[in-house]
């Protein structure tokens, strides 16, 4: 049984409030996902450093430059780590009735959306998102607390999903 | 203005009953040609706007549910016509005949006037007064200047309190609680008079809310959370969404309507584990909350204690989060959205076992309860109208 499980859970320690369900059963984002992010904390890293140690070269001296290239580096490696984490957090799983998404590295969260409330689902892209083919799903209930988006899902996936949320959302409509 | 823009309306607006459709033609320079099916007509209202009752009119609103704008006003009638029109929309709706008179109420809770007063009185009067004569103490005793200066503000900021407590009063005047076939009937008021209709379909949440100088009166609030609009519905429709269903009540009435709203709402309370008192250190001595049968209820608050009921059936999503110190101290908080911006019964502080088996366990008990809803529309009808049964299944009692 369920209840057995959580509370075998709990005789191990620490209780995760995003391990529900089969660990295998959860679905990723597309890595392009942590491809981009990873861009972003590589470019800003590169824009830091190459600022940084201009400056520092004309002020101070080259070590300096160079001490300045460190500390960004290390500083994107420890973001990179961050980002990376933070992707492998995302996960969504379509059972029966619902749909669930998890997500968070500090604050863990975990929303279950029932197919029979959602109102709408709405796929966003970005230009960049466009460029590498990803895109964002969205879930909207009546509720306006219910927090449900989906990032970096591949195009076709995408489509896949709100295909399949708005045909299960018909059949099982619930109204308010 | 307002008068003037009245009668213009009157002047321009004819409407007729066809069949079980009201049609309403209406505008003076855009004709705007409205039709409404009363099947599926939310409620029926009578509103008497201040200056229409000096005259002795009154104002039929048909309600559909959606935007404000797809209400069919039928305004200005004698007071003694519109009961007797509201009366036949009333039974047309129904699926009878248009002289069928209207269905007997029950009335349930008439609050005194005298409490509403004290209640609107005490309410931010007390802590701001003391808060004043405190500050002006300090500060008079050093400079009467500042006591001048800071008396005058004091005079300007009574001067809005009392205006917010005037319109309270005068809103919530002579209110009545009655309950009728299709709803709860909640009439109030002093200048302008209203008598709505709150269908109890659309009760998505209960709120009580005991102020800290209500309490030891034994008195609380009731608040009803509407469902904005059925789906599909306008979304961006604000107000009106949260309502006064008792403004000041002693707790058994408190309790009476409640037993009317939300039946079968019992629901086993317990207490966060105690390490919770560490994130939670003033709130934790009301923090209460659990699952019943069809309801789920949390207790929150420490100054204002507030109870939150939430039908199962009427949940849109779950959520749970868990904070870093949440996880350390192996608790979470679970969510229980309803429609709107801003209902929703929060399970705050529960251990982390008792999180994760709720997220288990509730997903299928609220389709569970939405599914029994939705066979069995009756008080805890998870409708919007779409689930509502053929008129012919709602005929009356006294039919």
């Amino acid at each position: 049984m369920r209840t057995c499980a959580s509370i075998g859970r709990m005789a191990v320690g620490r209780v995760e409030i995003t391990d529900v369900e089969a660990p295998a059963a959860w679905r990723r984002p597309s890595p392009k996902l942590r491809t981009i992010r990873r861009l972003e904390v590589g470019l800003v890293a590169f824009a830091f450093a190459a600022l940084g140690a201009t400056v520092a070269d004309l002020d101070v001296g080259l070590t300096t430059a160079v001490a300045v290239v460190g500390g960004v580096l290390v500083l994107a490696m420890v973001a990179e780590g961050f980002v990376s984490r933070r992707y492998r957090s995302w996960g969504y799983l379509e059972r029966d009735d619902d749909l669930l998404i998890r997500r968070g590295v500090l604050i863990k969260r975990l929303s279950v959306v029932p197919y029979g409330r959602m109102q709408f689902v709405d796929v966003t892209a970005g230009p960049v998102e466009r460029l590498f083919g990803i895109a964002t799903v969205r879930l909207h209930t009546a509720a306006a607390a219910t927090d449900a988006r989906l990032p970096g899902l591949g195009v076709s996936e995408a489509a896949r999903l709100r295909e399949q949320l708005t045909a299960l959302g018909e059949a099982r409509a619930a109204g308010i | 203005m307002v008068a003037l823009g009245s009668v213009v309306y009157w002047a321009v607006t004819r409407w007729r009953v066809d069949g079980d459709t009201l049609r309403v033609e209406t505008g003076l320079i855009r004709r705007q040609s409205l039709q409404v099916p009363l099947s599926s007509a939310q409620a029926i209202d009578l509103v008497e706007p201040f200056l229409a009752r000096v005259l002795g009119l009154a104002e039929v609103r048909v309600r559909t549910g959606g935007a404000s704008r797809g209400d069919a006003r039928l305004c200005y009638l004698r007071y003694s016509d519109a009961t007797h029109v509201r009366a036949g929309l009333l039974a047309v709706a129904h699926g009878l005949h248009e002289a069928v008179p209207a269905p007997p109420e029950e009335r349930l809770v008439v609050v005194p006037n005298g409490r509403l007063v004290v209640a609107g009185c005490l309410t931010g009067t007390i802590p701001a007064s003391l808060v004043a004569v405190i500050a002006l103490a300090v500060l008079g005793s050093t400079d009467p200047a500042v006591l001048v200066a800071s008396g005058s503000g004091l005079l300007a900021a009574f001067v809005t309190m009392a205006l917010t407590a005037w319109r309270r009063i005068s809103t919530e005047w002579s209110f009545t609680v009655a309950e009728a076939p299709d709803g709860l009937r909640v009439r109030s008021g002093l200048l302008s008079r209203a008598a709505e209709t709150v269908p109890r379909g659309r009760i998505q949440a209960v709120r009580m809310v005991e102020p800290l100088w209500f309490r030891p009166l034994g008195w609380c609030r009731l608040e009803l959370h509407l469902a904005g609009g059925v789906k599909g519905g306008d979304r961006q429709q604000p107000a009106r969404l949260r309502r006064a269903l008792l403004p000041v009540g002693t707790l058994a009435d408190a309790e009476l309507l409640l037993a009317r709203v939300l039946p079968g709402r019992e629901a086993a309370l317990t207490r966060p584990p105690r390490r919770a008192m560490l994130r939670a250190p003033l709130s934790y001595h009301f923090l209460r909350a659990g699952v019943g049968e069809c309801c789920a209820v949390a207790i929150s608050g420490r100054v204002r204690r507030e109870t939150v009921w939430v039908p199962l059936a009427k949940a849109q999503s779950l959520r749970a989060a868990q904070g870093p110190i949440q996880r350390s101290m192996r608790l979470a908080s679970v969510h229980l959205d309803t429609a709107g911006r801003y209902t929703r019964a929060t399970l705050r502080d529960r251990a982390a076992p008792e999180a994760v088996y709720l997220l288990e366990e509730l997903p299928g008990r609220c389709a569970a309860a939405r599914n029994l809803a939705r066979t069995r529309p009756g008080p805890t009808s998870a409708t919007g109208q779409a689930d509502l049964p053929a008129p012919a299944d709602r005929a009356l009692p006294d039919a």
